[in-house]
């Protein structure tokens, strides 16, 4: 059980309502016929270590006031670093102007769908040590010395640690009458293990995934860090002599540690309403999964259960209200195999005829709009389907793939290639060794339409990322996607060497 | 608080060896459209306060920085004794090198001179009429606009009274027709909107759709392919980003000699069949940067013991040999290498190289035109091989000719593999990167023609 926090009381502190009120008010009586009011203060703090020496060390707050209009059917923004009732209504008609000049290159008249009112409103994630309450010296001691623990191998010529923690404070109100407060806190922590021969360079790193939790995420209670370290220069050593990958297909047993990547890139993104329209054709990209196939559109096999949700304990895009003021939600994205829903915040809803958001708008500072931002998206473990080692056992001619590391798919979503961390060779449902320079590249629907066989709960793991972007100015996002391991059957294996022309 | 009182204060009142405070004040304003209409837009004001302490210890000096959002005349004491007490617990810094001192350049007192919407006046009408001839023309617009000032602040205790003013912008349009089943895209780097010619923007969108009137598909492989100026920029920044002196000389990175026996770097190697040359030059006319160190944190390249040393040109590539690695003063003396900075722009270039991208295309019998490079990532660091897809376009050449377009495609290929494969390149001139916009910002590269670039999928996207 985690032990509840409350928002940091300087926090509090701040005139929130009364700034709030004042950029709203004035807004309103220069026309907007839509305000919303973001004070916001994020704190990242980083640390890198090298070997057993620190390389990087930083501690940086942003803070300030986002204020949104509409404005006769047209959007205004304006942000400022100063939290105060004047600059709030300078802001309000900073934004307001700007609507104005934006109405003439406006052929869309924005509207939103309505939400209930949530007064008051107050939420902290679940976290239980807020990690900058620890000294940097204690999070330091902690990371060299599991560095130092990897250093004492053989194998192991060089060791780094990196470490990103984060809170995130938000005060939200709008011209409706929702005010919302809430404090929410992640980290993310990778320990990699180096080997450097006389012909070149190998690398394996940790599996840990980021997640909501706060420092106590770096014991050993919830990620068994001592374990994991320990096994690494033996995992290192056997990938250092491992043969390279014949290229070709193979059977995948895909572990959650890298197919939360594969479910990011090709589901998380392809299913977010606003690309999929064409709002992001000049940046970020489009997507194949198209309005017009809602319903209808065969995403993969029939074992294939996608959700989104904002609402999973320790998921990192996880919140009571999103930046509009839209209570969190969780709902189906594919069914069966079949597309059925996609991610949507109020102008998309409202411009698809849907009749309520679904919670998914976050902007990740205060200088930045919000724009539909992806919810926790994962696939359902399957309730009949084996463990690991079941799945290991069903496999003939195949690879484990554990870890996540390069990554890159197109445009619309269809072609992707992955690398990972790990690659065990499975020959008659046993692991006969690793192999090296794997890269695996599909389009996703053949991809997810070739997953024959899911793992039950018991190989569900959730994993994620911190650094999704999207948007001009380009906006960064953290979200979790737990996943099962599955089978996908022969998929194209690709050998990165002979890819570099070795 | 103004930033000059603000760093006065708080280096007045750290009582400790050394304390650097940077100040940088950020206006920007931007538009972006989708569907030929605006979709969003913003007026933003940001300041950071990055304080950094140098505390004499047991064995040397240790640091710690800290960044705040905004400081008030009564928080600066606490803030002095904050970071202070921070450096005092930490260890000794392995980054140690000499504190610059008494150095003073640029307009100290002058205050931040903020970008506003207006910068926008003439290119918002210009958009509106191109908005409107590409509704009646059923072409869709997509894109950015952006401008940014800065100025940034750099003081000390021991004397550093250093000011730099850094505009930045740039704009980027996509148009697609025929029911998006054509796509292409053009940007443009600015420093104040006064060089945008949205005419010329709409001639190259429209010259580039009628391209793709007729389309094939063709089967992936290796092909002579030739690249605008802005993708040359997109593919050689990873190969910056992987240049770091330690990484090399520990032996980690696709500069370390493998050889066998102790790691040594690749510095001297004749790494290209071209004299090309890679650079970073503060003072590159239209591409100029601050002329010394801003570190807010120490990393593999940067030190906070460097801040304020000078920027001059540092040379990566010279002659097609590895001339250097990227250093702090630090990590010089670790690996026995010379100290060469990181600066902020790059330029890429072949001397007695001239041309167009056009005239590029006339050299080629059989190849490919590339039009922007997408979702580039690093596959392998021991090869530098990366990954990634061609973007609004890709188009089959014939007898110096563009004949139509083909279908997109993944690629597999490595920069430093690539540098062996220049066939041909063109005028150096300042690009806008796609991929890296608004991360690498202020870059100059000539398009260039390079033989069996690896393509090594077929993306049906378009």
């Amino acid at each position: 059980m985690s032990r509840a926090q409350q928002v940091d009381a300087d926090f509090l502190a701040l005139p929130r309502q009364a700034v709030c009120q004042a950029g709203i008010e004035m807004a309103q009586s220069l026309g907007a016929s839509h305000v919303d009011i973001r004070i916001e203060r994020v704190r990242t703090g980083i640390l890198q270590i090298r070997d057993v020496a620190i390389e990087t060390q930083s501690d940086d707050t942003i803070a300030g006031i986002g204020l949104r209009v509409i404005v006769d059917g047209a959007w205004g923004f304006a942000s400022s670093p100063i939290v105060s009732i004047e600059q709030a209504r300078l802001l309000a008609q900073q934004a307001v102007e700007l609507a104005r000049i934006s109405k003439p290159l406006s052929t869309e008249f924005i509207e939103l769908t309505p939400e209930p009112t949530y007064k008051d409103q107050i939420w902290v994630s679940a976290y239980e040590i807020d990690p900058f309450s620890i000294s940097t010296e204690e999070k330091v001691e902690r990371l060299v010395g599991l560095n130092a623990q990897l250093l004492k191998s053989e194998v192991v010529d060089h060791a780094e640690a990196f470490t990103m923690f984060v809170k995130e404070q938000k005060h939200y109100a709008d011209s409706y009458g929702t005010s919302t407060t809430q404090q929410r806190v992640r980290m993310q922590s990778a320990i990699e293990a180096i080997n450097i021969a006389s012909d070149g360079f190998e690398s394996m790193r940790t599996l840990a995934q980021p997640a909501g939790y706060g420092w106590e995420w770096m014991g050993n209670s919830i990620w068994k860090w001592d374990d994991e370290i320990a096994e690494l220069p033996t995992l290192l050593a056997e990938k250092v002599k491992a043969p390279i990958v014949e290229p070709g297909r193979y059977d995948l047993l895909i572990h959650p540690s890298n197919l939360w990547l594969t479910i990011h890139e090709s589901i998380g993104h392809a299913t977010e309403l606003d690309r999929a329209v064409g709002y992001e054709a000049n940046y970020a990209g489009t997507s194949f999964a198209t309005p017009d196939k809602l319903g209808t559109l065969k995403y993969g096999s029939s074992l294939m259960n996608i959700t989104g949700d904002r609402t999973i304990e320790h998921g990192l895009s996880t919140i009571r209200f999103d930046d509009e003021g839209v209570q969190a939600q969780e709902w189906d994205i594919v069914k069966d195999g079949t597309l059925v829903g996609y991610q949507l915040d109020r102008r998309i809803a409202a411009r698809v005829g849907q009749n309520r958001s679904n919670g998914c708008a976050f902007a990740d500072s205060p200088s930045h709009i919000p724009i539909q931002r992806m919810p926790n998206v994962s696939l359902k473990a399957n309730p009949q389907g084996p463990d690991l080692n079941g799945l290991i056992e069903s496999v003939d001619d195949g690879i484990m793939i554990k870890g996540d590391n390069s990554w890159s798919i197109d445009m619309q979503r269809y072609n992707f290639q992955f690398t990972g961390q790990q690659f065990h060779r499975i020959k008659n449902g046993k692991i006969v060794g690793q192999l090296r320079n794997v890269a695996y590249q599909s389009i996703t629907t053949d991809f997810w339409g070739s997953m024959k066989a899911v793992g039950n709960q018991s190989t569900w793991v959730l994993g994620g990322a911190f650094n999704c972007g999207k948007a001009q100015p380009g906006q960064v996002a953290a979200v979790s996607h737990g996943a099962p391991a599955a089978i996908f059957e022969q998929v194209n294996v690709l050998n990165t060497a002979a890819e570099a022309g070795k | 608080m103004k930033p000059q009182e603000i760093i006065e204060r708080i280096t007045a009142a750290a009582n400790y060896e050394d304390c650097i405070v940077i100040v940088e004040s950020k206006t920007q304003t931007n538009l972006r459209w989708a569907s030929s209409t605006l979709t969003t837009n913003g007026h933003i004001s940001e300041q950071s306060v990055s304080v950094i302490a140098f505390v004499a210890v047991n064995g040397g000096m240790a640091t710690s920085s800290i960044t705040y959002p905004n400081v008030a005349e009564e928080d600066c004491e606490r803030i002095a004794r904050e970071v202070g007490e921070a450096a005092r617990a930490a260890a000794p810094a392995e980054d140690f090198a000499e504190l610059v001192k008494d150095k003073s350049l640029g307009e100290w007192s002058a205050a931040h001179h903020p970008t506003t919407p207006e910068v926008f006046a003439k290119t918002v009408v210009d958009l509106g009429d191109m908005f409107k001839r590409s509704i009646s023309d059923k072409i869709e617009l997509f894109g950015y606009a952006e401008h940014t000032h800065k100025s940034t602040w750099v003081g000390s205790k021991g004397g550093l009274r250093l000011r730099y003013d850094q505009p930045d912008g740039r704009i980027e349009m996509t148009g697609k027709s025929h029911d998006r089943s054509r796509s292409t895209w053009e940007g443009v780097a600015t420093r104040d909107f006064s060089n945008i010619n949205i005419a010329e923007i709409d001639r190259a969108i429209r010259t580039r759709l009628d391209w793709q009137a007729n389309s094939r598909e063709i089967p992936a492989g290796k092909y002579e392919t030739v690249f605008p100026a802005g993708s040359i920029a997109d593919l050689f920044t990873y190969m910056l980003w992987s240049s770091a002196g330690k990484s090399a000389a520990e032996g980690r990175s696709v500069f370390s000699n493998k050889n066998g026996g102790a790691a040594t770097t690749r510095i001297g190697e004749k790494l290209s069949n071209l004299p090309i040359n890679i650079y970073s030059d503060p003072s590159y006319p239209g591409l100029e940067s601050a002329p010394f160190t801003i570190a807010s944190s120490s990393d593999e390249v940067h030190s906070l013991f460097d801040n304020g040393m000078g920027l001059h040109r540092s040379d990566w590539f010279k002659d097609g040999e590895l001339s250097a690695l990227m250093q702090s003063r630090a990590s010089a003396q670790q690996t026995n290498l010379p100290y060469v900075p990181a600066g902020e722009n790059f330029i890429v270039d072949l001397p007695h190289s001239s041309g167009t991208l056009e005239d590029l295309i006339k050299k080629v019998d059989s190849g490919l035109l590339v039009t922007t490079l997408w979702y580039i990532r690093m596959v392998d660091p021991t090869s530098l091989l990366l990954t990634g897809l061609t973007r609004d376009g890709v188009y089959e050449i014939k007898g110096g000719e563009v004949v139509g377009a083909v279908n997109n495609f993944r690629w597999n290929d490595s920069p430093v593999e690539l540098l062996k494969r220049i066939k041909a390149a063109g005028a150096t001139h300042i690009t806008q990167p796609r991929e890296w916009a608004g991360d690498v910002e202020r870059v100059a590269a000539p398009p260039m023609i390079l033989e069996d670039f690896n393509m090594s999928t077929i993306s049906q996207a378009n």
